[in-house]
C-alpha cells in the first residue's frame, strides 16, 4: 500500500505530460486572446508537436513500464509515436492556408489536434484495457469535435454527428467486449490476460469478448464491416480535418489493435486470426470495388483508406514478427502517401473556392505539371506499383502472409490490388489524358513543402530503405 | 577488367538525360528541338556504352559477368546486376532501338515533347534494368515499373481509343505480374534469398515448382503475349504512337521470352517439362490462329500486331523444346523480331505521318510515288515472312528444327504458319504498295526524307547481315544456352533417379 503515496515514475510518460501541459497553455492563450490569436496558437501547436518529436521523445526515457503497469514505453510505442507526431505536425501545417481562405481560423482547431495527438500517444502506449480505453476516448472526442468544427456548415455538422453516434456505438462495443474479457480472465492488463490465456486457454465467453473488442477497434481503423462512417465523414468534414483524420489516427488505431492482439491475445492467435483474415479481405474488396464509382476525390480517398487498412491487416493476419514489421512499415508508407495526396486536394482551389471532384483535375498536367506528376506518382504508389514506397509496403505485408502460409489471403489481396489500380489510374487518366479545365490557384508554400517531402519519401524510398525498415523491424521486435 | 559498374551506368544513364531535359525550358520551337537533341544524344551514348559492354563480354564464360552487388533491403535482398550470354544482347537491342524511337518521334510528336522524351528515357532505364537485374526483387521492380511510362505513352500520345488501350495494357499485365509477385515471395521464403544465381542452383520441391511455374507463366504469357491472353496487344499497338509500338514490339514483348529462359526453365525444370506440351499447344494455336486473324485485318498496325503474336508463338515453341536449336532459335527469333517488327512499325509510321490513317484501304499504289519506301518496306516484309537471307529466316528455321526434334506434329502445324505469314504479309504489301495509284490524297505523297532514311537504312543492313551471318548472335548466346540445357537435363535426370529409387520402397 505504500506505493499509493509514492509518485509513479513519470519519465516514460514525459512526452504525454509535456503535450498535455502544452495543450492547456494553448487553450488559455486562446481563451484570453480570442480568435485573433489563432495563427499564434496554430504556430505554437506545431512548435509543441515538433518539440515533442525532436527533443522530449528522443531525450526522455527509452523504455519503461509505469503507472502500475498500465503504461508502457518500448521500441514499438516509440516508433509509432514518432510517426503519429509527424502526421499531426503536417496536418496542422496543411490547415494554414485553408484557415485563411475559408474562415476556418478558430483557435480550438490546433488545440483539439494536440489533444487528439495526446490521445493517440496514450493509445499506442496503453498496456491495460482501461488505459487503452481512456486514450482512445480522448482521441475520439477531440476528433468528433474537429469533424464538426465548421459549425455553420450542414455537411460538417452532419458528419461530426454521424461520426459521434457511430463512434459511441463502437466504443460501447469495445467496452462490452473488455468487460467480457475481464469477466472471463479476471485481468485487465494485456500481459496478464495473455498469461491467463496461456494457462487456461480460451473459453467461449472470452472469444465473444474478443470479437467485440476487435469490432470496436475495427471501427476505429474503418475496416469493413465497420466502415460506413468513413466516406461520409471524409466528405463532410473540412478538408484539413479529413487530411488529419485519414493519417495519424489510423496509424494510432492500427498500432493499438496490433498491440492488443499480439500482447494480450497471442495464446489464442487462431481465434483472432480468422477474424482478421475476414476483415482484411472484406476491406480490400469493398475498398477496391466501391471506389470505382466515386466522383468526389475525398470519398475516393475514403474508400482507398478502407482498402489500405485491409492490406495492413494482411500483415497482422500473419501474426508473426515479420507481419507486425510489415504493418508498421505499411502504416508509415500510408501516412507519407496520404499526407501528399491531401496536400494536392487542399491545393485544388479556384478563384471561387475549393473544388473536390475528380473531374476538376482534368488536364492538370498541362496547367500544373509538377503537381500532376507528383499526384500521379502518389496514385501509382497507392496502387502498389514499383519503384515507389507503396509497392515495398505491400511486399512486406504480403510476404509475411506468404511466410505464414496464408496463400489464399495473399492471392486474393494482390488480385484485389489490381482492381484497386483501376480507380487510381482513373485519377491519372483525368490529369494526363483529358482536356484541361481552368487552372488552380497557386499552391501555398506549406502545401508545396508537404507535397514535396511526401514525394521525396515516396519516390526515393528505394535509395535508402534501411532507415524505415530497420526502424520497423526494431519496433516489431519489442512486441515479441 | 572493367572495374567501374558498367551495368549500372548503362541502366541509369538515360536518367541523366532526364535531368537535363527537366532543366531545358521546352515551350517554344527551339526548346523542343533542344529536348529532342538531348534525348537523342543520351540514347546514342547509352547505345555506345552498351556496345562497350558487348566488347568486354567474354564469350567463353557461360556465367554472369560484370556482376555488381550492393546491400539493399537486407534479409537476402540486395541490389545485384549481371549479364550472361542470354541477357546481354537484349541490353544491346534495347539501347539500339531507342535512338530510332527518338528519331521517329522527331516530327510526329509535337505536343508535350518534354514529357514524351522523359517517358521514353525512363522507359529505357527500366527496360535495360530488367535485363541486367541479377536479383529477383530488382528484376520485379524494373519489370513492373515499366508499365508506368508505357501507360502514359499510349494514353497521352495515342490514337482515338487510347484510354481504353492504355487501361487494358496496364491492368492485363499488372494482373499477371502480381501473381508472379506472390510466387517470388514463396521462393524467397523457400530459398532465403532473391539472388538469381543462388535461385538457379536451388532445388524447389516438385509440387511447389508447379505452382511457381504457373504463377510465372501468368505473368510472362501475358507479356509475351501468348494466345489466349494476347488481346491487349493489338489494342495497345494500334493506339500507341509509332515509337511506342516499336518499343512494345521490339523490347517489351521480349520480356516474356526472357523471363521463361531466365526463370521458368532453369528454376522449375520439372514443372517446365510437365507443362511443355501445353506451351506447345498454345504456341501452335497462336501461330495458326493469329495468322488467320491477321489475314482479315483492315488496319495496318493491327495486322502487324497479330503477326507479332504469331512470331512470338515460334519463340515459346522453340524455348520449350529445350534443345540447342530450339532455344538458340528462340533467342535469335526474339532479337530478329525486335529489329524487324520495330522496323515495320517505323515503316507504318512513315506513311501514317503523311496520311494520318492506318486503314489499309486508304493506301494503294505507293510504289509509283515512293519507290525507296517500297524497297524498304519490301525488305522488312520479307524478313517478317522469313525469307532466306533475312534474319527472320534463321529464327524460324532453327525453332522449327528444334520443334521437329521434340515433336513432329508441333513442327508440322507450326510450319503451316510460315505459309500463312507469307499470305498475310504479301497481301498487305500488295494492297498498300502495289496496284494503281488512284486515291487523290496519295498523288502528292513524298518519298522518304533524310531522317527516315537514316532510320531505316541501318535496320535494313542489320536484317540482311544477321540473315547471312547469324553466328554474330549465336556465338554470344552459345555458352549460356549450353549451360542452361545441360542443367535442365541434369535436373530432370536427378528427379528421374529419385523416382526410380523411390519405386522399390513401396
Amino acid at each position: 500500500m505504500s506505493d499509493m503515496t509514492q509518485l509513479p515514475d513519470l519519465l516514460p510518460a514525459l512526452p504525454e505530460i509535456f503535450l498535455a501541459l502544452g495543450a492547456l497553455v494553448l487553450l488559455m492563450i486562446g481563451v484570453f486572446g480570442g480568435n485573433r490569436v489563432s495563427p499564434l496558437v496554430n504556430g505554437m501547436a506545431m512548435g509543441l508537436i515538433a518539440a515533442t518529436a525532436l527533443f522530449v521523445l528522443p531525450f526522455g526515457a527509452k523504455n519503461g513500464v509505469t503507472f502500475s503497469g498500465s503504461f508502457i514505453l518500448d521500441d514499438y510505442a516509440y516508433y509509432l509515436k514518432l510517426v503519429i507526431l509527424v502526421g499531426s505536425f503536417f496536418a496542422i501545417a496543411m490547415s494554414w492556408a485553408y484557415a485563411k481562405s475559408q474562415a476556418f481560423d478558430k483557435f480550438e482547431y490546433p488545440v483539439l489536434i494536440v489533444l487528439a495527438t495526446l490521445g493517440m500517444l496514450l493509445m499506442v502506449s496503453a498496456h491495460d484495457m482501461i488505459a487503452l480505453y481512456l486514450g482512445l476516448e480522448l482521441q475520439s472526442f477531440a476528433l468528433y469535435v474537429v469533424a464538426a468544427i465548421n459549425r455553420d456548415s450542414v455537411r460538417s455538422t452532419e458528419s461530426g454527428l454521424k461520426y459521434f453516434v457511430l463512434g459511441s456505438l463502437s466504443s460501447g462495443m469495445l467496452l462490452y467486449g473488455m468487460s467480457l474479457v475481464y469477466g472471463f480472465t479476471g485481468q485487465i492488463g494485456l500481459p496478464e490476460i495473455a498469461a491467463h490465456l496461456h494457462e487456461n486457454g480460451a473459453s467461449i465467453g472470452l472469444v465473444i469478448g474478443l470479437v467485440f473488442v476487435l469490432a470496436g477497434l475495427a471501427f476505429k481503423i474503418s475496416a469493413v464491416p465497420f466502415h460506413m462512417w468513413t466516406p461520409d465523414v471524409y466528405e463532410g468534414a473540412p478538408t484539413p480535418v479529413t487530411a488529419f483524420l485519414a493519417a495519424a489516427p489510423k496509424v494510432a488505431a492500427m498500432g493499438m489493435l496490433v498491440r492488443v492482439v499480439i500482447d494480450g491475445f497471442q495464446p489464442v492467435t487462431h481465434d483472432w486470426q480468422q477474424v482478421i483474415v475476414f476483415v482484411a479481405i472484406a476491406s480490400m474488396g469493398l475498398g477496391a470495388f466501391a471506389a470505382i464509382g466515386q466522383t468526389n476525390i475525398k470519398r475516393l480517398m475514403a474508400y482507398s483508406s478502407i482498402s489500405h487498412m485491409g492490406y495492413a491487416l494482411v500483415g497482422l493476419a500473419a501474426g508473426t514478427e515479420g507481419g507486425v514489421q510489415g504493418v508498421l512499415f505499411y502504416m508509415t508508407a500510408y501516412l507519407a502517401m496520404t499526407l501528399g495526396v491531401f496536400a494536392c486536394i487542399l491545393g485544388m482551389r479556384r478563384k471561387d473556392g475549393m473544388v473536390e471532384e475528380i473531374e476538376d483535375l482534368a488536364g492538370l498536367s498541362r496547367t500544373n505539371l509538377s503537381m500532376a506528376i507528383l499526384l500521379a506518382i502518389l496514385m501509382f504508389s497507392l496502387a502498389g506499383i514499383p519503384p515507389f514506397i507503396g509497392f515495398f509496403a505491400k511486399w512486406y505485408v504480403f510476404s509475411a502472409a506468404v511466410e505464414a502460409g496464408l496463400y489464399p489471403l495473399a492471392i486474393i489481396g494482390v488480385v484485389l490490388s489490381v482492381v484497386g489500380a483501376y480507380y487510381y489510374l482513373r485519377v491519372i487518366k483525368v490529369m494526363f489524358f483529358d482536356e484541361p479545365k481552368e487552372a488552380f490557384e497557386k499552391m501555398p508554400v506549406e502545401l508545396r513543402v508537404v507535397l514535396g517531402l511526401s514525394g521525396l519519401v515516396v519516390i526515393f524510398f528505394w535509395a535508402m530503405p534501411s532507415a524505415f525498415i530497420q526502424g520497423a523491424a526494431t519496433a516489431a521486435g519489442s512486441l515479441f | 577488367m572493367i572495374d567501374w559498374p558498367i551495368l549500372s551506368t548503362v541502366t541509369f544513364l538515360p536518367l541523366i538525360g532526364v535531368l537535363f531535359i527537366l532543366l531545358v525550358p521546352g515551350d517554344d520551337e527551339g526548346g523542343k528541338r533542344n529536348i529532342r537533341m538531348v534525348a537523342l544524344v543520351t540514347t546514342l551514348f547509352t547505345f555506345a556504352v552498351s556496345l562497350m559492354l558487348w566488347a568486354g563480354f567474354d564469350y567463353s564464360n557461360p556465367d554472369f559477368q560484370f556482376v555488381e552487388e550492393k546491400d539493399w533491403l537486407g534479409g537476402g535482398i540486395s541490389y545485384r546486376m549481371g549479364v550472361d550470354g542470354i541477357s546481354i544482347l537484349f541490353v544491346v537491342l534495347s539501347a539500339f532501338l531507342m535512338p530510332f524511337c527518338v528519331l521517329a518521334s522527331w516530327e510526329s510528336v509535337q505536343k508535350r515533347v518534354k514529357e514524351y522524351m522523359i517517358a521514353f528515357l525512363v522507359l529505357e532505364t527500366l527496360m535495360i534494368g530488367v535485363f541486367c537485374a541479377l536479383d529477383l526483387m530488382v528484376f520485379y521492380v524494373f519489370f513492373e515499373a515499366g508499365l508506368i511510362p508505357m501507360f502514359l505513352i499510349i494514353g497521352v500520345w495515342g490514337g482515338a481509343r487510347r484510354v481504353y488501350a492504355s487501361y487494358k495494357f496496364f491492368l492485363y499485365t499488372l494482373l499477371g505480374s502480381v501473381l508472379m509477385l506472390i510466387a517470388i515471395m514463396a521462393m524467397y521464403w523457400n530459398a532465403g534469398t532473391t539472388d538469381i544465381t543462388v535461385l538457379l542452383g536451388h532445388e524447389f520441391p516438385a509440387s511447389m515448382q508447379t505452382w511457381l511455374w504457373l504463377a510465372f507463366f501468368a505473368s510472362f504469357a501475358v507479356k509475351m503475349p501468348m494466345w489466349p491472353v494476347h488481346t491487349w496487344l493489338p489494342d495497345a499497338h494500334v493506339e500507341a504512337p509509332t515509337a511506342g509500338s516499336v518499343i512494345l514490339a521490339g523490347i517489351l514483348l521480349k520480356l516474356g521470352g526472357y523471363g521463361f529462359l531466365r526463370f521458368s526453365l532453369p528454376m522449375f525444370p520439372l514443372a517446365s517439362d510437365l507443362f511443355a506440351p501445353m506451351v506447345f499447344t498454345l504456341s501452335v494455336v497462336a501461330i495458326v490462329y493469329t495468322s488467320l486473324v491477321a489475314l482479315a485485318q483492315e488496319d495496318i498496325k493491327k495486322l502487324i500486331a497479330y503477326s507479332s503474336v504469331a512470331h512470338m508463338g515460334y519463340v515459346t515453341m522453340g524455348i520449350f523444346t529445350m534443345n540447342e536449336q530450339g532455344v538458340q532459335g528462340g533467342i535469335f527469333q526474339m532479337l530478329s523480331h525486335g529489329i524487324v517488327s520495330g522496323a515495320l512499325f517505323l515503316c507504318v509510321g512513315v506513311v501514317y505521318d503523311r496520311m494520318h490513317t492506318r486503314e489499309i484501304a486508304a493506301y494503294g499504289g505507293l510504289v509509283s510515288r515512293m519507290p525507296k519506301y517500297a524497297v524498304a518496306f519490301l525488305i522488312f516484309t520479307m524478313a517478317n515472312v522469313g525469307l532466306p537471307g533475312t534474319s527472320g529466316f534463321v529464327g524460324e528455321i532453327l525453332t522449327l528444327l528444334g520443334a521437329y526434334r521434340a515433336n513432329t506434329w508441333v513442327a508440322f502445324f507450326a510450319t503451316s504458319g510460315v505459309i500463312l505469314s507469307a499470305a498475310y504479309a504479301l497481301f498487305l504489301y500488295r494492297r498498300v504498295v502495289f496496284g494503281p495509284l488512284e486515291k487523290e490524297s496519295l498523288k502528292s505523297i513524298l518519298d522518304l526524307n533524310l531522317r527516315e532514311k537514316v532510320i531505316l537504312v541501318p535496320l535494313i543492313v542489320l536484317t540482311i547481315f544477321f540473315g547471312f551471318y547469324p553466328m554474330a548472335i549465336l556465338d554470344v548466346t552459345q555458352g549460356a544456352v549450353d549451360q542452361l540445357i545441360h542443367n535442365y537435363q541434369a535436373a530432370l535426370e536427378a528427379a528421374g533417379h529419385v523416382q526410380n529409387a523411390a519405386a522399390p520402397a513401396h
